[in-house]
């Protein structure tokens, strides 16, 4: 096996050399540069018109009153921090951010430990491993907006025929208005599950890859070893392994429970407005600067503080946890 | 000719581009070349969700002849839509709002249209058009007034020995009786009356959301007291809660959910096909020394401040929502069942004048307030329907909230009044 590998490799290597001694007779070669931003330009452009301009714009707008406008009068209107101030003095927003707060804590870990222990039956599967990753997958191609709808429409509407109010009903028991009941706040069971069923399936897919990665030889050194099959192995050899997709895929819940909208504007939000119990920040953000609010300065202040919220607990994860540190 | 793989991506990339440019322009809605002469125009409407409303709006846009006038039917958040089309250039030059709002109207997004209305003013309902105007000038031109009310069963009633409620507290009481384990006694939207009642109850308590002259009209104890009754309704379990569909659409009413409902005028005709005559409408009832209410509100007709040819299109709203009293009678009644803004016209629509429909005709002429006045900015409505929500549904403590409210909606008149 050996021999065979350093052929492959003496074969690739003369083909490398063979490649680059034609590029370098090409005359086409001083117009690299051009081709070189004909490829990248579009994206480029893409990126800054519709990123990076939009971006450095708004916060420019965080620090004006901009009320109906987007070019505000830069003498008349500059606020300096004002909005800013007014933003963190503003016990709706941050009500909103410490919701978030708290949201997060629950929802990472457990569609971290929902997808994990997904991955771990899938992986242990003889048969129809497909089938079941397929399964397990598919609901992450299913839009959120019409996730949301079927939830609030038909599992947790409030009326008795509604599919969970149907269930209690077998029991016995009194139909529940899943959604507007705030004590006990049964809403968050609707949201949190719609956003489980969205989610596992994917991270589950990214957790499989990780698995299917692992060295088999250091389960049969474990074996060797007289490590018992189960939690110990798990302990020691599985989720060590795992690291890099573990510390991967918490970074994305995080940034996933911040930016979270969809499903709750359409769980909770009707024609009238969005009440004020669940309301995530960009909810909130939307109804001052996009909707009839059109108070763009203190939107985009809010959207601000937000995005350096999400950066530095990101950055901070990352440091943590250790992201991009060689595995040793 | 063979084409090379360079020249092929070279070729397919600049196609490519010349595509991604092309998205950029947008389809305004304005007609390329004016067909039938005159400037290009184009007029925004929400999407309505009576049947042949569209092609009327479009029939009569065709009728006009000096300006080529494109209608948009939009569907989905309009008011979200026309608010951020109304900072590009590539917005509408005329649309329907259900404002225009104070600070679209502070902000010159909207052009002044007293003048066109100038001859006629005294002919539109004062309930719809006093929100229209600001500081005496007047910047949309009501179209048809929409009103909400109560409607209610008469037989559920009658099984359950109740009368029609003619106060709050009389209210509460029925919609307690008349709920059993699969009928609740009351529909007031599956956010418990927090987005469709808004300052009624106020208004029924003799006071108001805020007052002409920009003060705060609900600091005051009374209000405490109303607010508290309706968590009354939703303590007693009297309320129906997470319905299929809202409030603002009559099915909860229809299929038996609920045996009262606040709902719109829009409804009735839908009412009255599926329950004939077991139907009765009434006002929001009245509380302590206030009177009964109803909100009523409008879509108005206004012009964009970015409009290419101001001049055209201020003719054209002035030829359509002004001098065409034909088309505005086919537009309140043919369609959807709405009252006609113009008084002269609402006296003469026969539709009007019998049964449920007189009812709300009446209520709408002797109780009908102003749903959404222009003082009350999407800022206030946010922050009253917080402590509404929490009042209602939390079973805050009414004083306490509302005085956070008063204080939060006292700010934003004092930064509106600048």
């Amino acid at each position: 096996m050996t021999a065979r590998t350093e052929a492959t490799a003496r074969t690739a290597a003369t083909a490398r050399s063979k490649v680059a001694a034609h590029t370098r007779e090409l005359p086409a070669r001083r117009h690299r540069a051009l081709w070189f931003w004909v490829f990248v330009g579009p994206f480029a452009l893409g990126l800054g018109v519709f990123t990076y301009i939009p971006l450095l714009w708004s916060v420019y707008l965080s620090f004006f009153d901009a009320h109906n406008t987007v070019t505000p009068d830069p003498a008349r209107d500059f606020v300096g921090f004002g909005n800013y101030a007014d933003m963190l003095a503003d016990g709706a927003f941050t009500d909103s951010l410490l919701t978030f707060v708290v949201f997060s804590l629950f929802i990472v870990p457990t569609t971290f430990g929902l997808s994990l222990a997904l991955a771990l039956m899938v992986n242990r599967l003889r048969r129809a491993q497909a089938f079941f990753r397929s399964v397990f997958f598919l609901p992450a191609a299913c839009s959120y907006v019409v996730a949301a709808l079927i939830w609030k429409m038909s599992i947790f509407n409030g009326v008795r025929f509604g599919l969970a109010n149907t269930l209690l009903g077998y029991v016995d028991a009194d139909s529940v208005a899943w959604l507007s009941t705030t004590d006990p706040p049964w809403y968050w069971l609707a949201i949190v599950t719609v956003r489980l069923w969205l989610q596992a399936g994917f991270f589950m897919i990214l957790f499989l890859a990780g698995l299917q990665r692992i060295n088999p030889q250091l389960y049969e050194a474990a074996a060797v070893d007289g490590a018992k099959p189960g939690w110990q192995v798990f302990r020691h050899i599985t989720f060590p392994q795992l690291r890099a997709t573990s510390v991967a895929v918490a970074l994305l819940l995080v940034i996933n429970a911040f930016q979270a909208f969809d499903e709750f504007y359409n769980l909770l939000a009707d024609s009238r407005g969005y009440p004020p119990y669940a309301r995530p920040p960009l909810v909130y953000l939307y109804y001052t600067a996009l909707g009839q609010g059109q108070n763009l300065g203190m939107g985009s202040a809010g959207a601000v503080i937000l995005a350096v919220i999400i950066a530095v607990v990101t950055i901070g994860q990352a440091r943590w946890f250790g992201l991009g540190r060689r595995e040793a | 000719m063979t084409i090379s793989r360079r020249r092929l991506l070279t070729g397919s990339t600049a196609t490519a581009a010349a595509g991604l440019l092309s998205a950029c322009g947008s389809n305004t809605g304005r007609g390329g070349s004016g067909s039938s002469g005159g400037p290009a125009l184009s007029h925004w409407y929400h999407q309505y969700g009576e049947p042949g409303t569209e092609q009327a709006v479009r029939r009569y846009a065709k009728a006009y002849d000096k300006a080529d006038v494109t209608v948009q039917w939009r569907p989905g958040d309009y008011d979200r839509q026309t608010a951020a089309a109304l900072l590009t250039e590539s917005g509408p030059d005329v649309f329907e709002a259900n404002g225009p709002n104070l600070d679209q109207i502070r902000g010159k997004q909207v052009l002044d249209l007293t003048e066109l209305i100038e001859d006629v003013k005294d002919d539109y309902n004062p309930a719809v058009l006093t929100p229209k105007t600001h500081e005496g000038r007047v910047y949309g031109i009501p179209q048809v007034i929409d009103m909400q009310l109560l409607y209610y069963r008469k037989s559920l009633l009658a099984d359950a020995k109740v009368d029609p409620p003619r106060t709050l507290d009389e209210l509460v009481d029925a919609a307690a009786k008349l709920t059993t384990r699969d009928v609740k006694g009351l529909f007031l939207g599956n956010d418990a009356g927090v987005g469709a009642l808004g300052g009624t109850p106020l208004q029924a308590a003799g006071l108001e959301l805020v007052t002409d002259d920009g003060e705060v009209g609900f600091d005051d104890p009374i209000a405490a007291r109303t607010l508290g009754k309706i968590h009354q309704l939703y303590a007693d379990k009297s309320l129906l809660l997470g319905a299929p569909s809202d409030w603002s659409d009559p099915a909860a009413f229809l299929q038996g959910l609920t045996a009262m409902q606040w709902s719109g005028l829009w409804a009735l005709p839908a009412v009255q096909k599926e329950l004939g005559d077991d139907f009765g409408v009434l006002p929001f009832p009245k509380d302590g020394a206030g009177s009964p209410s109803v909100p009523v509100g409008a879509y108005g007709a206004a012009v964009s401040a970015r409009a290419r040819d101001k001049d055209a299109a201020k003719a054209y709203v002035k030829w359509l929502w002004v001098q065409q009293t034909a088309y505005q009678e086919d537009f309140a009644l043919s369609y959807g069942f709405h009252i006609p803004a113009r008084i002269s016209l609402a006296k003469k629509a026969e539709k009007l004048k019998k049964g449920a429909a007189a009812d709300a005709v009446r209520f709408a002429t002797e109780s009908g307030f102003p749903a959404q006045p222009l003082l009350w900015t999407p800022r206030n409505q946010t922050v009253y329907q917080d402590g509404l929500s929490r009042i209602i549904k939390d079973g805050a403590d009414p004083d306490k909230e509302l005085k956070s409210v008063v204080r939060k909606v006292r700010a934003e008149l004092e930064r509106v009044a600048k």
